[in-house]
């Protein structure tokens, strides 16, 4: 089909736009990664944006060598380890309760679980109880509260649903118990929807910085995410610093800034690794997670 | 189905009975119960926590011991200088987050299905979702480098331009604060978001199209009068859902990127305002009144935005 003039023009026009638009989504990753493999005192002349001036690889060798940020990075990945696996074993053993026609009470059950989904205590209340039930300074303050999702429960229902009837049938008559039937029959047919919400239960605990934030004070069990806030946040008190202070104090201030900005794109970018190396793999899996997830609503 | 509540004598007969049918579905019992428990330490001793915004709360009375004072937290929260900064930050910041942040990922879809370049399409998705998938504490990073005062790429480009003479700390001054922070949210989310409103366009019958062609439509007007009106649904069902959200108006991102104390004025929302005086002030009483405050609002909204969404045939539950 040929396309009229006035279409050229507003598909060019789109092309325009959304080419943009990617480079705006891709730029200020690539010059976070430009700035880590730059000297940082060369940084600090200015007009580092799509290559590397003076390469090196000083910030990471830095990075690695500093015993904290790489516990804080195993931290991280034994939270992302134990609150996946046990989120999503404990979810999907109480969806396949769930499904269960003749279990006693299961629209009782539903109801109280669809209530947490609107109504909440709110930080304090939840704050409180932690510190009530001893879990602040504790490892598993960043795994145990977040064990039961209601909503990875109700997406897990509804795939567990899906599964013919037939099968279960046919194994119960063959002697299985209802839990040999859940771990023999329908576990192995769910891979799709544990990949799915696999993906997004893993990315939430590498990603949050802010519950060990506040239930974590012994800077030893900080996962990678939080120990970077603090990174950068003494960062942007050393340029505010720098701002105030006389020139030549401001200079020797600048030189730590600057390295310190280097040393900060370089974690930065160590803490995004594990996500971009996944990311690839599981596109196709996420789309459709975020379609279960929509029909849900 | 039998109910658990035992209330009349009759009842109580049969309660025996009802145990002993529990017990011989044992196992499945077994797969529900320990998480309803967890359910209820996790979420609902919290939600009873909340009374405590009714008691001069303090940790070492605990919660039975402290004294009861009716609404004086609500008051308090009510006549504190800082309410009405908080309230219309909490109302400016998400009106501006509804009115910019949910109409960009249409418009990206839409535009996304005009195109017909497989490969850039493809590469276009995946850039987009990808911010996504990172952490606010990287997001922010980011959004510090790039406009630092200190050659970030945005101050170094309007010097280019000879827009500004002197680098701008855009993270110092408040005016700037409220555009930041949107754009951040509207960069980090647009592509993922973007999924529902493509997955709702590529179910529109092809042939819809190739009808309009021949009558002599043009792509534009394709595009409003079939594939808006197509999509019309799946953009009301999250309209209402985002009236339901209304008053979060962010929170990790305004932590984050609020870190100037001198932005205070126009960053503090409410849930911000609550972990500032609750978690670092440990003023529990006065924070949970303040959340709760917001809940009830939440809850409010939410239950309008549902009539809403009856009346248009699309309710929520």
């Amino acid at each position: 089909m040929k396309l009229a003039t006035e279409d050229k023009l507003f598909v060019g026009l789109i092309y325009i736009i959304l080419a943009v638009l990617g480079f705006t989504a891709l730029y200020p990753f690539w010059n976070a990664a430009v700035i880590s493999f730059n000297s940082g005192a060369d940084t600090m002349l200015g007009g580092i944006t799509f290559w590397p001036r003076d390469f090196t690889l000083q910030n990471y060798e830095v990075v690695f060598k500093d015993k904290r940020l790489i516990d804080a990075f195993v931290i991280s990945v034994l939270r992302t380890a134990a609150g996946t696996v046990t989120s999503i074993a404990a979810t999907a053993i109480f969806a396949y309760g769930m499904t269960k026609r003749g279990l006693i009470g299961r629209r009782i059950y539903m109801i109280m679980c669809v209530i947490t989904m609107y109504f909440g205590g709110g930080l304090i209340p939840s704050y409180l109880l932690i510190q009530e039930l001893n879990l602040m300074n504790s490892f598993w303050v960043m795994v145990i509260p977040g064990i039961i999702s209601v909503w990875n429960m109700i997406i897990f229902r509804t795939f567990f649903n899906g599964i013919p009837q037939g099968l279960e049938e046919s194994a119960q008559i063959d002697g299985s118990s209802n839990w040999g039937i859940f771990f023999r029959i329908v576990l192995p047919l769910s891979g799709p929807v544990i990949a799915t919400l696999a993906l997004f239960t893993a990315v939430y605990h590498w990603n949050d910085w802010f519950t060990p934030s506040i239930y974590i004070t012994n800077t030893d069990l900080l996962p990678i995410q939080t120990k970077l806030n603090q990174i950068l946040n003494s960062n942007i008190m050393l340029e505010q610093m720098q701002n105030m202070d006389s020139a030549a104090q401001g200079r020797m201030n600048r030189m730590r800034s600057v390295t310190t900005k280097s040393l900060s794109m370089a974690t930065m970018m160590v803490a995004t690794v594990p996500i971009l190396c996944i990311y690839p793999f599981v596109q196709k899996y996420f789309v459709k997670g975020v379609l279960i997830g929509s029909l849900k609503e | 189905m039998p109910q658990l509540s035992v209330k009349t004598a009759e009842q109580e007969y049969r309660k025996p009975n009802l145990l002993r049918r529990i017990g011989k579905q044992w196992d499945i019992q077994l797969m529900v119960v320990p998480a309803l428990l967890f359910i209820i330490v996790f979420s609902y001793i919290p939600m009873y926590g909340v009374l405590m915004s009714f008691q001069d709360y303090s940790l070492f009375k605990g919660f039975m011991n402290s004294p009861w004072v009716g609404f004086k937290h609500f008051e308090m929260f009510f006549h504190a200088p800082e309410f009405w900064t908080v309230m219309r930050n909490t109302l400016v910041i998400s009106l501006l987050k509804l009115g910019i942040g949910f109409p960009a990922p249409i418009l990206l879809a839409l535009m996304l299905n005009e195109i017909g370049g497989r490969v850039f399409k493809r590469l276009v998705q995946t850039i987009s979702y990808l911010p996504h998938f990172l952490s606010w504490v990287i997001v922010s990073g980011f959004v510090i480098s790039l406009l630092s005062t200190d050659n970030g790429s945005v101050n170094m480009l309007l010097q280019a331009l000879n827009i500004i003479d002197e680098p701008v700390n855009f993270l110092a001054e408040p005016k700037y604060f409220w555009s930041i922070l949107v754009a951040t949210g509207v960069w980090k989310e647009i592509g993922f978001s973007s999924i529902v409103y493509l997955a709702a366009i590529a179910g529109i019958n092809p042939h819809l199209y190739e009808a309009a062609s021949i009558d002599g439509a043009s792509r534009i007007r394709q595009m409003f009068t079939i594939t808006i009106p197509s999509i019309l649904p799946v953009i009301i069902v999250f309209s209402i859902l985002a009236i339901g959200n209304l008053l979060n108006a962010g929170f990790d991102d305004i932590l984050l990127l609020a870190t100037n104390p001198g932005l205070r004025e126009v960053s503090e929302v409410i849930d911000t305002y609550v972990y500032r005086v609750g978690v670092l002030n440990s003023r529990y009483s006065y924070a949970t009144a303040a959340g709760l405050f917001k809940a009830l609002i939440s809850v409010a909204l939410l239950a309008g935005a549902n009539y809403l969404a009856r009346k248009s045939g699309n309710s929520l539950w």
